[in-house]
């Protein structure tokens, strides 16, 4: 379980404070799925790394009873001068899991060959989107969170996270944030749509749509 | 005993990271290529041993018959510990931003494996030159081991206590960046690596005093070869600055940290 209560978060820019996030509040219970809906700048993001704990809360708290991932976005969580072996190896070692029975098995779905033992700076984008999941998919949790990584990357790599995650790891929580419609109704039990730092929870997807559409319009 | 085991739990995990951070480190200074992670302690050794032939060549050792040998070595080193660890802190999150999307990732621990690894660099160049030089016969065994450890140990405290204020001070003041390179130039002559206390005329000797390594490296050198000039050091008032520098840096560390954005 994960509970947010009362939530938000100020950040301080050179144009003084601005809130992202307003008392926000939500629960996500083992193995349920919610999607978190809004437009660019609605402050998804941000939701998302408060509750990986990667950021603390302005104000509020966020308790956490199950094991939750960093967030799995594109970019981020990883180190452009080390090589994708390299930050295998280190995000193993932060989570206490032995790296050496990783390998093949990252080795096998990014598919990187002998780009696997070079620097991060030299991969493309679509080479960074595969480390980056496989990797998350070595260490294992009762929550994923789901910042759009599944978005990029061409429809194979689509098809075998797919796999990874809602095939082999159905039964974990996850929070997805998604622009794709489809995507979200697809897999997500619930919903939470973001409306400038706003949070509304609904325990329907086509209801939170049909808000989420109503407000935008 | 719930507390006990969480703090057990939560010292485990923090080594972890350290460790990794650490690693992470020393891969991204050093790498792969040549000699690799041996840079950690060749450079500063390299830099040791310039001085020392520097200072040797001009004989540069005011009032004194002592070795100049010993003073380089007791000297330079001792300025390589305390100098360069504030100087490695100082925006020292920035490159590491992405990894603090990992919650057990925080800034501390990336201040503490790079605070380690510069010491360790300077620790093992001063020892394996120490063990080199004594070899050869160019210096002699140290009087009392444990007041050379025990000076070590106080400059190192110093070094890291200044390097997590400025590296936390970094983060919220651009200006640090800028005045740490002038100031640390400048603090070099000042620090008493190149010369004893005892050698400056006694207005000189009380404003030299006020700075803290001063302290250490007298107190060192007291432990190197104590009985060949008088050393002046007060390691109570040493200690207290570290700890108030101490103090000052988890302070301004708590601030920054809860508003490290990861990037």
């Amino acid at each position: 379980m994960i509970d947010i209560q009362n939530v938000t978060k100020v950040y301080e820019t050179r144009q003084g404070a601005r809130t992202v996030l307003r008392n926000a509040s939500l629960r996500i219970e083992r193995h349920e799925k919610v999607g978190i809906l809004g437009r660019n700048g609605a402050g998804k993001s941000t939701m998302v790394r408060l509750i990986s704990g990667a950021e603390q809360p302005s104000a509020g708290r966020i308790e956490r009873k199950m094991s939750v991932s960093w967030p799995l976005a594109f970019g981020g969580a990883f180190q452009n001068a080390l090589t994708g072996l390299d930050n295998l190896r280190f995000i193993c070692r932060i989570y206490g899991v032995d790296a050496e029975d990783k390998i093949a098995a990252v080795e096998d779905f990014s598919e990187l060959g002998i780009y696997l033992r070079e620097p991060l700076r030299t991969y493309s984008a679509g080479m960074r989107a595969r480390l980056a999941f496989a990797i998350s998919m070595a260490i294992e949790f009762d929550c994923f969170l789901i910042d759009e990584v599944v978005a990029v990357g061409d429809s194979r790599f689509r098809e075998r996270c797919h796999t990874e995650l809602f095939e082999k790891r159905g039964d974990r929580a996850m929070i997805i944030v998604s622009h794709n419609r489809e995507y979200v109704k697809r897999h997500c039990d619930k919903a939470a749509v973001l409306i400038d730092g706003v949070m509304t929870a609904f325990d329907d997807v086509d209801e939170a749509y049909e808000f989420y559409g109503r407000s935008v319009a | 005993m719930d507390s006990v085991a969480a703090l057990r739990e939560a010292w485990v995990i923090q080594r972890r990271v350290i460790g990794a951070l650490f690693l992470r480190e020393v891969l991204t200074r050093f790498g792969r290529h040549n000699i690799g992670f041996l840079w950690l302690f060749v450079e500063p050794m390299l830099f040791t041993l310039g001085v020392t032939a520097l200072w040797t060549a001009t004989k540069s050792l005011h009032g004194s018959s002592l070795s100049i040998v010993t003073f380089a070595i007791t000297g330079y080193s001792s300025v390589l510990l305390w100098r360069n660890m504030p100087a490695r802190c100082i925006g020292a999150l920035q490159p590491n931003l992405s990894l603090m999307f990992h919650r057990q990732v925080k800034a501390m621990d990336i201040y503490i494996a790079r605070i380690l690894l510069e010491a360790s660099g300077a620790t093992v160049s001063f020892v394996v030159l120490s063990i080199v030089f004594l070899s050869i016969g160019w210096i002699q065994m140290p009087e009392d081991l444990l007041k050379v450890v025990g000076g070590w140990l106080m400059l190192a405290w110093f070094g890291a206590a200044l390097a997590l204020l400025m590296g936390s001070l970094s983060e919220e003041y651009e200006l640090v960046d800028k005045l740490w390179h002038p100031l640390s130039y400048l603090l070099f002559p000042m620090s008493g690596a190149a010369f004893l206390v005892d050698a400056l005329p006694p207005p000189m000797q009380n404003i030299v005093l006020l700075l803290p390594m001063v302290h250490g490296i007298e107190y060192l050198r007291d432990g190197y070869f104590g009985s060949q000039f008088t050393a002046h050091h007060d390691i109570a008032y040493m200690t207290l600055v570290c700890l108030g520098l101490t103090l000052l840096g988890l302070a301004q560390l708590r601030k920054i940290g809860r508003a490290v954005v990861p990037e």
